[in-house]
């Protein structure tokens, strides 16, 4: 097993003036090359805050993390996210979002000709090219997430970060996003990290779950294998006996063993 | 394709098509030339006659009130005589400052330009720096929020003392007035640009000026104009009073030398170039902004 991304000892703690708040501890994780990871846990448990280390948007108090076995501790389109709330930049047309990364990642390597096309190429993978000369207002929210998705896809990142993406879209949507996901990783192989605190999505689309404990001091309380073949289907899953099984797991351990108790 | 979408345009155009084509009811039937130019006379009719009666009203009682024997004032039709050449010849030119209300107004807005220009500049290099850094906050907001409380005309003195000349002195009372909400503004629309967008700018690794230039001036855009269209109210305020103490061409100094000749209708009408002038400055500012910030006052 190769340690593509390596989550190695990560103790987050956050102070404030006296107080000290011990978010995360001992978070240690390995991601292999193409696989799709989700993190699981209850809201305040610190999942965006371990998503925000890796993307290296925050620091980790100790610990770090390793991608290909060198150490990351600052933001980079190796490591794109995609967000919860889209972030979209207003003013720019959607082909500018996307084109923003493409410049920058790609300034030395790709010709004007190449980038354009490479744009368009993202836009298209996620049915977007439609629309690329639209502003983010002007179009739906499903439509801003796969803008997002697109922009993150383009830097040619080596982890892909998921925070919450589906979180703020309706059911409808959410659903015909999470297929396309699936298609956009069976299609590139992407190594894909999520947020994610919804149980069906996570048990749908991750090769492995990983569940949280309730903050503070959150740790990893269990990691489960999906061994559900893919193509996955979403219709035939329904009464699949691994799929139910899984999901059972994952609700026993976020409903039964670490319930919530304080109503967020 | 093209067939059909030719042939629905002709029978938007025709009169009367006798021909119901299912696909008609896809394109929204474009109503006729003569009923969209009703609506916008309309529509034109409802913004332009409320304030034109109050105008009529406003004028007739002024006209009432001033026409009594032994009123200070003037009344409208006075003005009017007295004036009637300022208005119809605002171009004329006998040397020194007996000159048109045209270059008067142009002297003034001339050193509008000037100042207003170096305030926009130095105002949100000052707020984006205020903005970004907490330091620079700490160290100089404090010594903002003091210095623009002190009226423009104050400034004056001293900028004479410094520049020993009226045509500087004014131009910096200018840029000192319009200066502080340029700052002020920007430093909180600095301020507000969402982490989300800092975020995004993070993992794409903008520099510093690719920062400065893609996500925080078009971020922070709304909130500069508000700053510069209270700025170029401010020193279109400052630059009649300072004008009246620096003298030379301006349409500051002919309402003082007007006051000083008794001439009444001339201040009159040279008060209502300057609310003209500084309406459409407003408004030229407030358009500008809304070109330059289409899409990002949404989000």
């Amino acid at each position: 097993m190769t340690a593509y991304l390596k989550l190695d000892h990560i103790d987050k703690v956050f102070t404030r003036g006296n107080a000290t708040t011990e978010v995360l501890k001992d978070i240690n994780l390995t991601i292999e090359k193409g696989e799709y990871v989700s993190i699981i846990g209850h809201s305040g448990c610190g999942k965006s805050t371990l998503l925000n280390i890796i993307a290296g948007l925050t620091g980790a108090s100790t610990g770090g993390v390793l991608l290909e076995n060198r150490e990351v501790n600052s933001p980079g389109p190796d490591r794109a996210v995609v967000f919860q709330n889209h972030s979209l930049l207003p003013w720019l047309t959607v082909y500018e979002n996307v084109k923003l990364g493409v410049d920058k990642v790609f300034s030395k390597t790709k010709t004007r000709a190449e980038r354009d096309a490479w744009v368009m190429h993202n836009l298209n993978l996620v049915q977007m090219a439609h629309a690329k000369d639209k502003r983010p207002s002007e179009i739906s929210g499903g439509m801003k997430q796969r803008v997002g998705i697109a922009r993150a896809l383009a830097m040619e990142p080596k982890v892909l970060l998921l925070d919450e993406p589906f979180g703020a879209l309706d059911a409808l949507t959410r659903a015909h996003l999470q297929d396309s996901v699936m298609a956009l990783h069976q299609k590139l192989g992407n190594t894909i990290l999520m947020i994610t605190h919804d149980v069906d999505e996570a048990v749908l689309l991750s090769d492995r779950i990983v569940m949280m404990t309730n903050g503070p001091s959150a740790r990893i309380g269990e990691v489960l294998d999906v061994p559900l073949a893919r193509p996955r289907k979403r219709l035939e899953l329904a009464s699949n006996a691994t799929y139910l099984k899984c999901r059972q797991r994952v609700l026993e351990f976020l409903y039964e063993r670490h319930r919530f108790v304080e109503a967020a | 394709m093209n067939m059909p979408v030719k042939k629905m345009e002709m029978e938007g155009i025709a009169p009367s098509s006798s021909v119901a084509a299912p696909v008609v009811a896809m394109t929204p039937k474009r109503p006729p030339r003569s009923e969209a130019y009703a609506r916008m006379a309309k529509e034109t009719a409802v913004r332009v006659i409320p304030p034109l009666v109050v105008i009529a009203l406003l004028t007739l009682i002024w006209e009432l009130v001033c026409r009594r024997a032994g009123s200070t004032l003037p009344p409208p039709s006075r003005v009017f005589k007295d004036t009637k050449e300022l208005i119809f010849d605002p171009f004329f030119d006998h040397g020194g400052i007996d000159k048109g209300l045209f270059w008067h107004l142009s002297a003034s807005l001339q050193r509008v330009a000037y100042g207003y220009s170096i305030a926009a500049i130095v105002g949100i290099a000052l707020g984006t720096l205020v903005g970004q850094s907490v330091w620079a906050m700490r160290g100089l907001d404090p010594l903002f929020q003091v210095l623009r409380t002190i009226p423009p005309l104050a400034w004056l003195p001293l900028s004479l003392a410094a520049f020993r000349d009226g045509q500087p002195s004014a131009i910096f009372v200018i840029f000192i007035t319009s200066v502080w909400p340029i700052i002020i503004n920007t430093a909180v629309g600095i301020r507000n640009i969402p982490q989300d967008y800092r975020n995004v700018a993070a993992v794409v690794q903008l520099n510093p000026l690719e920062f400065f230039s893609k996500i925080m001036i078009p971020a922070a855009a709304p909130y500069i104009f508000t700053g510069l269209r209270i700025g170029i109210g401010l020193s279109w305020l400052a630059i009649v009073a300072a004008e009246m103490l620096i003298g030379g061409v301006g349409i500051g100094f002919f309402i003082w030398d007007a006051w000083n000749s008794s001439h009444i209708s001339e201040i009159i009408l040279a008060l209502f170039y300057v609310g003209i002038i500084g309406f459409v400055l407003d408004r030229l500012i407030a358009a500008l902004g809304k070109f330059v910030t289409h899409g990002t006052a949404q989000s």
